[in-house]
């Protein structure tokens, strides 16, 4: 084949035009935002180089909430949605009539605006003064007392956030495990019932292993999007999530640039090369810990 | 492990699905072709697992309480957007239903804020994003594909590290560039950052390049132009891809949340979810949860309806799309 150098980097310039300047540059500068010390958006000065802006935010209260609040709900949502997105696509498999139906309902809240729907479940949670709201009625069915989810105690808070994150997330999970439970070949099955194996140990010892690969890529992509969650909170919670308890990582990171509490990208800057940093950290554990169980 | 009808599989699908280690596109007729064949060979039934009706009744009640769970908040949207502000705020213990439904709510949702804004605002930039978003993809994607020039391994690998690092990174300083550029509050502000996407120039990388060479030697001798070869042979073949990139954009572009509220804090450039946020924190007065959920709908349906339209369409595009975490 010829080399085409110049028309090809002219078809290319549009591309890289747009990632120089919007991710590449901003990703050294990223760097170098966060370790200059005392910088400010009104008076674009900085005063000197070093490890402050980290020391700050690893002393702010506010930045090791986020980092505890963001923790409790990557390990509470990951697991629970991936088991429970698993137990639906292995019922969605078994089933023929209304499979299309039921398929078509779980896609749902893929296609819906996250801060919409998050103001939904608010109202669905709140208590206010004149009424209880709709799921306190269930609890008190049950025979307790009403909570206020939304302006309440800490973990009845958390306990929402991660409710509200997991029915947005179940249905991505539940699409990529229905098709690769769909894409097991039926021969191994029917060779193993011929066998006279059991269904748990069927699926344990040829479902499992065979969409490992699948449910391990859930984990990662599970675990990364549940670090970087944000607008399920603003919806539940408001903007203001400091004052709610309820703020995390990102949410910090947008509080440090922007609003009543913004005009420090530095600050922001350390705290989105300590959340990559996070990121990076649990990404390898998580293919450390893969080797050993999933089977390509 | 791998076996040879699935192997076979994934050489048709091809690297059009990137993602699916075992997953091809269109996976579900793959893989019920290949339930059927066995059903042939094996008198067995290869698909049940659960053959005992106990369990069977167990498996429906499970599927329809997870549907019930996905559905009620958009049945108590609807019932609490067609319910009268008065009969709202009066009910102590929200009613399940309501008699006298009354269309008050979408009325004031379009008088008592600027929703029309906010929706014209959104349908403007999920146009303007993706359109430019796609030429801007079809041209990087040509040269990967189909153009020979020095360093384009070099550059193909440094794009592909790109999609691995997260988009908060680079905001913070995309969010100083544009304030420095006076973009705020602009369409251009709110658009420019996301209209280079590496992982869609990969996805549509990776099936130009499966049209076969003989093709554009053929379209040469023909002296075709590249970029007409590129417009009326390329594109057509690849128009799937195409499909599934645009209806992922759309989505993202009509949910985008974080940039907007960063970049805009003038009402009449708010795109529906900054609009919705406040809505709740200044419209109506802080109570008339009726009109808000008439919002909600408002904003909700578009996605919804184009959904159940294209339904088919946009889960295979998720599918095959799903490495975009």
């Amino acid at each position: 084949m010829k080399r085409h150098n110049n028309k090809a980097w002219l078809y290319l310039l549009p591309a890289v035009l747009f990632l120089g300047f919007f991710v590449v540059y901003p990703l050294v500068d990223v760097f170098i935002y966060s370790f200059e010390e005392g910088y400010n958006s009104a008076s674009r000065m900085f005063f000197g180089v070093g490890a402050y802006n980290y020391s700050y935010i690893l002393h702010d209260p506010y930045f090791l909430q986020a980092v505890k609040n963001t923790f409790i709900l990557v390990i509470i949502t990951v697991p629970i949605s991936t088991a429970l997105a698993l137990l639906i696509a292995a019922g969605l498999n078994s089933i023929k009539a209304l499979k299309k139906l039921f398929q078509t309902i779980y896609f749902l809240p893929y296609v819906t605006n996250t801060l919409a729907v998050g103001l939904v479940f608010m109202i669905l949670f709140k208590k206010t003064a004149y009424s209880d709201g709709m799921i306190n009625l269930v609890i008190k069915i049950f025979g307790g007392g009403p909570v206020d989810f939304i302006g309440g105690p800490y973990w009845a808070k958390m306990f929402v956030l991660c409710f509200y994150t997991i029915w947005v997330v179940m249905p991505f999970k539940v699409l990529i495990l229905t098709s690769a439970l769909a894409s097991v070949n039926p021969q191994y099955y029917a060779a193993a019932r011929i066998d006279g194996a059991r269904k748990l140990r069927i699926f344990t010892k040829i479902t499992l292993p065979m969409i490992s690969p699948m449910i391990f890529y859930l984990v990662i992509t599970g675990f990364i999007g549940a670090f970087k969650a944000y607008s399920d909170a603003v919806a539940l919670f408001g903007t203001d999530l400091n004052v709610a308890e309820m703020n995390t990582i990102v949410g910090y990171i947008y509080d440090m640039l922007y609003g009543s509490s913004g005009g420090y990208p530095s600050y922001a800057s350390a705290a989105a090369i300590v959340l990559l940093a996070i990121v990076l950290t649990i990404t390898c554990v998580n293919s450390l810990i893969s080797r050993k169980y999933v089977v390509y | 492990m791998k076996n040879k009808s699935l192997q076979k599989a994934k050489k048709r699908a091809g690297s059009a699905a990137p993602v699916s280690l075992h997953v091809p596109a269109g996976t579900g007729n793959a893989a019920s072709a290949a339930t059927s064949r066995a059903g042939r060979a094996f008198p067995v039934r290869a698909r049940t697992l659960n053959h005992k009706p106990v369990s069977s009744a167990l498996t429906y009640t499970l599927l329809t309480l997870w549907a019930i769970m996905v559905l009620f908040p958009f049945y108590w949207m609807l019932l609490s957007s067609v319910k009268s502000y008065g009969a709202y705020s009066s009910e102590y213990v929200p009613a399940f239903f309501t008699l006298s439904p009354t269309f008050e709510n979408y009325r004031s949702a379009f008088t008592a804020v600027p929703l029309g804004k906010y929706l014209l605002n959104t349908l403007v930039f999920t146009a303007v994003t993706t359109s430019v978003m796609l030429i801007v993809t079809i041209f990087a994607a040509f040269a990967f594909a189909r153009l020979d020039f020095r360093g384009k391994n070099l550059v193909f690998t440094f794009f592909l590290a790109l999609m691995m690092l997260p988009n908060e990174l680079v905001i913070v300083t995309n969010f100083v560039t544009v304030t420095q550029l006076d973009l705020r509050n602009t369409f251009t502000g709110l658009i420019l950052p996301s209209v280079a996407s590496v992982f869609y120039i990969y996805l549509l990388k990776e099936n130009f390049a499966q049209i076969p060479d003989s093709l554009y030697y053929a379209a040469k001798v023909d002296g075709t132009s590249d970029l007409k070869y590129l417009f009326k042979v390329m594109l057509p073949i690849c128009k799937p891809t195409i499909i599934t990139i645009v209806i992922l954009k759309v989505i993202e572009c009509w949910n985008s949340f974080v940039w907007p509220r960063l970049i805009t804090d003038d009402a009449s450039f708010f795109l529906v979810s900054n609009g919705i946020q406040e809505i709740r924190e200044n419209g109506f007065g802080r109570e008339n949860i009726p009109a808000m959920m008439a919002a909600v709908v408002v904003i909700s349906v578009p996605l919804i309806v184009l959904f159940l339209i294209f339904r088919k369409k946009i889960i295979e595009g998720v599918l095959r799309g799903g490495m975009k975490g």
